[in-house]
């Protein structure tokens, strides 16, 4: 996020969001902006196929034909420039390349984009003026917004909205991602990147591979690695021989199962550090223990760059240890036997830590974000957000306040490019995944949990009544849902939360898992899946 | 500014507070039960009450803003004395379980009762009314036996979460909160996030999961970050005998505050679960020297079914830590050394450390050599 969650409940006078089941996804983030809408008057679009939790506190729902959010932005923006609300001062001081722009732009106008996207030219009007009109206005968004082949220009086009609106910089605006997993966020700062190392310091920068040669003593790899969605398939083609897999579920989270399962088969070697036996776990060789977050202290990161402490309450169960020490393990015992790859006198050599402090002492000097992240620091209490880059630095809560990364914001021309999967006669339906409250991602922790699986303890399948009545579902119960790719059965839950012609389907469960649907089509820059949208045939059983 | 008088003090402040925000801010106590100060004052409990002079009646301190010339006593006899009767009021309605009760010790109406010496009155109380436990909901133990109608479950549900589960039923002795219109929470669309019990300054609403366990004093709190979702919630740990049992809000969390959602506070049970992996496996195979591709048909044989007594190749087996790290050590070594260090790959975990992730970060990049290393983030 480019602001703080706090600035954004509280100062924001509107709010787009678009593609976030915010108040199933990031609860407690949700419960601020329900309060936002009903306590200080705030004004919420939402734009989502799906009728979710928070279009209750909408003050407008667009329910956008799926994959088509690049017109609908770009129809947005054309309101904003035909109306003269864009904030001309901004887009002079501090933006450039706004003509290229405004051209493709143009090419959006109402009537255009309410044929791409079904929603009414006059609620395209409505959502423009609220959201022109109340500002700041904060855009929030999760994988709804980037689990498509235009993922990457999905956020641009919100980008050059907020710039456009000159949303940027300041309390209750911004661009707002919300990340997924607890420590997302921090996954990428620290490096778990296949093209930078921590701080996003790109492999391929001579200045940043010379400076952790010298750290680490050791040679590097300038070529841009491979990213999770092409490892997997690069086991087939003899790419990829072996994986490390920390704490992941690739069989229950990655596109296309029946494929990953058949990629994870011919592997040479895998080893999985878990906490559970996976679905995953039956292609491993080594099954390493590792331990939950109640057994190890060291920080998190959230979606608003706040870094947090995580402390230990109890020690590890049996015999697990802590992840961090398994892998200086690993690293010890690999270094013994290839002992000139690194110089030990260079000052980061060792994998020699007594705890994740002395491990955080050397993120420190290596990522300049992060300087001054110390967990002395954090034990007193400190409320730290990055950059911070000094131990006496107080931390960033609001990004671009004076200008951008880059230097001036950059207006970037932006298309429609519809969804890779197209419905046909065979596949007439969408099928769209992601999760639910009480459940979380591949559901190794959640399905572990008693009281959640009281409230929730089986794949359901969401259908429109219309699609159910066509059907001729009439009280039975099981369907049966074919992609090109795979097929599950699952209990059916008829609901006016998806649109006629779609169903939502989640991936807790592993006997009815999305994922055996879902296709690996990426983003071309990003190589992210599109899980938002298959082509589906739904049949009773 | 206005000028009044607190327990004889002269100070100065604004108009607008209430006098509970005055003489905190002065740092004179004033006993409150159903106030909170997250939630909207409601003035209904008593406990706060005073003396103004002047006035007909005692003044609930957390409604009744300050006037000019006010002269307030917040500790005279007869403050007490309608306190300590207020308090025999609610325990004349409350039952007398206090020494099995599961909030003992953190419970607000029991610490009043203690402070103003209020006794369970001599001829006994009113007894049962409600049945014990009388939601269903999985999380939410519900006991209105011991509800003293403070409304914080109402208000926390209403101003914190804005779900309005929880309402007020019927008048007088009849009064009662209930869910919805008299139905079960889940039915009320409760999301289960447990801000009513947080809030309950009694044991009329308690966490059903770890019920019986423990009493206030015998868990150790230790605060950390939630390992859900990315809004980064901070909560308590309840920690008995090097076990987790439940978590609670702490009010000073960054972020939350004393919210949360229903994984993070009633997600934790997955940590004890008995499908731990809490010793590291290696496949049969490993250890008998002998290579992957030979027992490929044992292995597809043995895939994805359940545990058999034929030995095969392809079992687990648990083995120490020093055989399964040098196994693994000599797996990469060789695999590095046949088909180069870009034939490995790393997944590291959104779910980990950022310690953790930065050494996987130097594993891949220091001692193996590729940029092969990814994590969950596009999924």
């Amino acid at each position: 996020m480019s602001n703080s969650m706090d600035d954004v409940a509280k100062e924001a006078k509107s709010f787009l969001i678009i593609g976030s089941n915010t108040t199933e996804q990031h609860p407690v983030f949700g419960t601020m902006l329900r309060r936002a809408v009903k306590f200080r008057g705030a004004k919420l679009v939402v734009a989502d196929p799906r009728k979710i939790d928070i279009t209750d506190f909408a003050t407008l729902h667009l329910r956008q034909r799926p994959g088509t959010d690049i017109p609908l932005i770009n129809g947005l923006m054309y309101i904003i420039l035909e109306k003269g609300w864009e904030d001309k001062t901004f887009i002079d001081e501090r933006t450039e390349n706004f003509d290229e722009f405004k051209a493709t732009v143009m090419n959006y106008p109402p009537d255009t984009v309410s044929k791409i996207t079904n929603i009414p030219i006059e609620k395209l009007y409505e959502a423009a003026e609220i959201l022109a009109k109340n500002s700041p206005m904060a855009v929030i968004w999760a994988m709804g917004i980037t689990q498509h082949i235009v993922g990457v220009r999905n956020v641009m086009d919100l980008a050059n909205l907020q710039m456009l609106l000159g949303n940027m910089g300041k309390a209750g605006g911004g661009v707002n991602p919300l990340r997924g997993q607890n420590n997302v966020q921090g996954a990428c700062d620290m490096g778990g990147l296949p093209n930078v190392y921590t701080a996003y310091q790109a492999v391929t920068s001579d200045e940043v591979h010379e400076k952790f040669e010298k750290a680490w003593g050791t040679t590097s790899n300038t070529k841009v690695g491979l990213t999770v969605t092409e490892m997997v398939p690069g086991i087939l083609d003899g790419k990829i021989k072996s994986l490390y897999v920390l704490g992941e579920d690739p069989v229950m989270s990655d596109p296309d199962t029946k494929h990953i399962r058949h990629c994870f088969a011919a592997i040479d070697f895998m080893v999985l550090q878990e906490i559970f036996p996976s679905e995953t776990s039956m292609y491993a060789d080594v099954l390493l223990p590792g331990v939950t977050f109640a057994e190890k202290n060291g920080t998190f990161t959230n979606t608003e760059r706040r870094v947090q402490m995580v402390n230990k309450a109890i020690e590890p169960i049996g015999d697990a240890k802590p992840d961090w020490w398994i892998t200086s393990q690993i690293a010890k015992r690999l270094l013994s036997g290839t002992s000139d790859r690194v110089q030990r006198e260079a000052p980061f050599s060792s994998w020699d830590y007594a705890d994740t402090s002395a491990i955080m002492s050397e993120i420190n000097a290596l990522t300049p974000s992060y300087g001054g992240i110390t967990h002395e620091r954090l034990l007193k209490g400190e409320r730290l957000q990055w950059p911070c880059p000094t131990k006496d630095h107080a931390g960033t809560p609001i990004l671009h306040t004076k200008q951008f990364t880059r230097g001036k914001g950059k207006f970037m021309p932006i298309d429609h490019v519809p969804p890779a999967e197209k419905p046909d006669d065979e596949f007439p339906m969408i099928m769209n995944t992601g999760r639910v409250l009480y459940h979380w991602h591949g559901g190794q922790m959640t399905r572990r949990a008693k009281g959640l699986m009281e409230v929730y303890n089986e794949a359901l399948i969401e259908i429109n009544p219309s699609d159910a009545e066509k059907l001729g579902m009439n009280g039975r119960k099981i369907v049966r849902v074919t992609s090109r790719h795979g097929q599950i059965e699952a209990k059916a839950w008829i609901t006016d939360r998806v649109p006629p012609g779609m169903v939502y389907t989640n991936f807790h469960f592993p006997n009815a898992s999305a994922n055996e649907l879902t296709h690996a089509s990426l983003d071309p820059v990003a190589k992210i899946p599109e899980y938002k949208i298959t082509a589906v045939k739904v049949e009773l059983v | 500014m206005i000028n009044i008088k607190l327990d004889g003090k002269d100070i100065q402040t604004e108009a607008g507070k209430t006098i509970l925000q005055v003489a905190k801010e002065s740092g004179v106590h004033i006993p409150t039960l159903c106030y909170h100060k997250d939630l909207s004052p409601t003035g209904n409990c008593r406990m706060c009450i005073v003396e103004v002079k002047g006035g007909r009646f005692l003044q609930a301190a957390c409604v009744t803003p300050v006037a000019e010339g006010m002269e307030i006593e917040t500790s005279s006899e007869k403050v007490t004395r309608d306190r300590k009767l207020t308090l025999e009021l609610m325990l004349a309605n409350h039952p007398m379980d206090c020494l099995t009760c599961d909030v003992t010790g953190e419970c607000e109406l029991q610490d009043l009762a203690y402070e103003y010496r209020a006794k369970f009155p001599e001829w006994g109380t009113k007894g049962k009314r409600y049945q014990i436990d009388s939601d269903p909901n999985p999380f939410v133990r519900v006991d209105m036996n011991k509800c003293i109608l403070c409304r914080r479950c109402e208000l926390a549900c209403a101003e914190i979460q804005v779900r309005d589960v929880w309402g007020v039923a019927k008048r007088g002795f009849s009064e009662q909160i209930v869910a919805g219109a008299g139905t079960n929470m889940l039915e009320a669309r409760c999301e289960s996030c447990g801000q009513c019990v947080a809030y309950c300054p009694t044991g009329a609403l308690s966490n059903k999961l770890n019920y019986g366990m423990a009493l206030a004093h015998q868990v150790r709190k230790v605060t950390t970050t939630c390992s859900y979702c990315g809004v980064g919630c901070q909560f308590d740990l309840l920690v008995k005998n090097n076990k987790v049992i439940g978590v609670s809000s702490n009010p000073n969390s960054p972020v939350n505050g004393m919210a949360l959602c229903v994984k993070g506070r009633y997600g934790y049970d997955y940590i004890h679960h008995p499908d731990r992996v809490t010793k590291p496996r290696v496949r049969r195979y490993l250890l008998e020297g002998k290579k992957k591709e030979e027992i490929r048909e044992q292995i597809e044989e043995k895939r994805g079914k359940p545990a058999s007594d034929t030995p095969s190749a392809w079992d687990w087996v648990e083995a120490e830590w020093d055989v399964a790290l040098e196994i693994v050590a000599e797996k990469f070594r060789m695999i590095k050394e046949a088909h180069g260090a870009d034939s490995i790959g790393l997944l590291t975990s959104a779910k980990c450390l950022n310690e953790e992730n930065y050494l996987m970060n130097k594993l891949a990049r220091q001692v193996i050599g590729t940029n092969n290393i990814d994590h969950c983030a596009r999924l």
